[in-house]
């Protein structure tokens, strides 16, 4: 039955096309087969790193800015702007690194529903059979967890 | 440090369930661009009529039995009743809702006599472009009172539910946030009264089930077949929550 939904899918040639063509989501793009790492919130945080992982800035920011990953940019204003056509959706990050600590930004991103139930934010790191009807290339959490330490340590330079 | 709960408050306001505000219904067309515009308007720019046409000559086109869609609902389909086909889906007893391209689909098989097609297959995408285009400026008007009721429901259940890798549902994209910018693009309201569409982009027809099959996709979810009970609800909910709004098929889009 999945097999032959798949093969369906891939006869519809406007399909495929829609798959790629919209804006800032592609289906493409590496997929993780990373151990999913249990986390544990205190109030609206999550205070130690996800497997005890030190995060990178640098490699943060191009986590953030790649559309197969986090894509924060689809709704988020940043201040990075060699990256065109930010979304209007959410709310800028620009200095959000001194509004919020360090472990609020980390439960933000793994699942920011525990914050705000109603919220169009994914949650990048949730228990993988938390997501409904995942398509199979994709049952796993969004980011791996040394990409959610990464995105952590960038917001917390946006000062 | 500020208290916990003070960061609870500003999304208090984002929690107040979306079903309070009443949406007054917007085409999408309102946000094409004046190119797109144009060639939405002008039959002759509209690569959309290629498959009207396409369309219009399968109505013509004697099935075996002999009999022809044109010859029970006139040439040009002129005894269809714009009405009519602005209140699809219906429902009937013996099928439950049925679609405009089910319908289509069983002339096609008890008129005709012919095997019934699958659905979605490109003669059926051309035959309800043609009909849907018959009745272009006749307002949607679907009922959903009665046993539909239950079938609005489980569609809304559908578009209020986050699916996929994505972790999203229909509601925040088309509803929570139309009229924002996601990257460069504006979001619609995901209305479907252009449906069939025609895609600039990949120069092509895309019926309203393979457009949810592409939303499922970007959604990183795992679709439903065309012509499934769950796309079937959901076109239910949609026409529904559409009403009012004015057929524009073959509408176009990028
Ligand atoms: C689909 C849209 C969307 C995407 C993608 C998205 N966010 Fe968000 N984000 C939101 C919205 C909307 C809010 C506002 C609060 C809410 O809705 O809960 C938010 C809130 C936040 C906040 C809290 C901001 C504050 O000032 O309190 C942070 C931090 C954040 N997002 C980080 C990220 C990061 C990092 C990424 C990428 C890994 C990301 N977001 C991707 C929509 C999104
Ligand atoms: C032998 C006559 C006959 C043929 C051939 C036929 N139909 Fe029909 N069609 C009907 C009848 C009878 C109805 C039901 C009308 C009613 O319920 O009032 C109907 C209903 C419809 C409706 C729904 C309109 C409504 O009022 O609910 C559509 C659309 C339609 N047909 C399209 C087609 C198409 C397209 C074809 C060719 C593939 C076709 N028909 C072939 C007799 C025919
Ligand atoms: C991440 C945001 C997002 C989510 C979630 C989303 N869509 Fe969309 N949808 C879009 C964008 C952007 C477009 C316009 C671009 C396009 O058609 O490729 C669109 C277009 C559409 C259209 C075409 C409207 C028109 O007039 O052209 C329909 C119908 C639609 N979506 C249905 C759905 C359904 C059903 C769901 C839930 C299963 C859904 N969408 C979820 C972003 C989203």
């Amino acid at each position: 039955m999945i097999v032959s939904v798949i093969a369906k899918l891939f006869n519809f040639r406007p399909v495929l096309t829609a798959l790629v063509g919209i804006v800032g989501f592609s289906l493409s793009g590496p997929i993780h087969g990373e151990e999913y790492v249990e986390w544990e919130a205190e109030g609206l945080a999550i205070p130690e790193p996800l497997g005890g992982l030190q995060g990178d800035p640098q490699r943060g920011k191009a986590v953030v800015i790649d559309r197969d990953r986090g894509n924060c940019l689809a709704c988020h204003l940043m201040p990075i702007p060699e990256e065109p056509m930010h979304g209007t959706v959410a709310p800028p990050l620009n200095g959000v690194g001194s509004r919020l600590s360090e472990g609020q930004l980390r439960l933000r991103i793994v699942n920011e529903q525990r914050v705000n139930p109603n919220t169009i934010m994914p949650a990048f790191y949730k228990r993988p059979d938390k997501y409904h009807r995942p398509h199979p290339a994709y049952k796993t959490t969004v980011l791996t967890a040394q990409e959610v330490e990464d995105v952590v340590a960038y917001l917390m330079t946006l000062k | 440090m500020t208290k916990w709960y003070m960061q609870i408050v500003p999304f208090a306001l984002l929690m107040i369930p979306g079903s309070l505000f009443a949406l007054e219904p917007q085409s999408s067309y309102e946000l094409l661009s004046e190119e797109l515009k144009q060639m939405q308007d002008d039959d002759f720019a509209n690569p959309g009529m290629a498959t009207v046409d396409r369309g219009r000559e399968l109505f013509q086109k004697p099935g075996f039995n002999g009999k022809s869609c044109a010859s029970c609902h006139g040439d040009d389909g002129e005894k269809l009743d714009p009405e009519r086909i602005a209140a699809y889906p219906i429902y009937d007893e013996e099928h439950g809702p049925v679609t405009l391209q089910s319908r289509i689909n069983q002339c096609y098989a008890y008129h005709q006599e012919e095997f019934p097609l699958l659905y979605d297959a490109d003669e059926l995408i051309a035959l309800e472009t043609f009909v849907r285009h018959r009745a272009r400026g006749e307002k949607m008007n679907v009922d959903v009172s009665g046993p539909m009721r239950e079938h609005y429901e489980a569609g809304k259940e559908i578009f209020h539910t986050r699916i996929g890798q994505r972790d999203m549902a229909c509601v925040h994209c088309h509803e929570t946030y139309a009229g924002q910018r996601l990257r460069g693009q504006i979001l619609n309201q995901a209305q479907i009264n252009g449906f069939p569409i025609y895609r600039v982009t990949d120069g092509n027809i895309m019926s309203l089930h393979e457009k949810f099959i592409g939303c499922y996709g970007t959604l990183r979810a795992m679709p439903y077949e065309p012509g499934s009970q769950e796309y079937i609800d959901l076109e239910v909910y949609m026409s529904a929550r559409g009403n009012g709004l004015p057929i524009e098929t073959p509408g176009v889009r990028q």
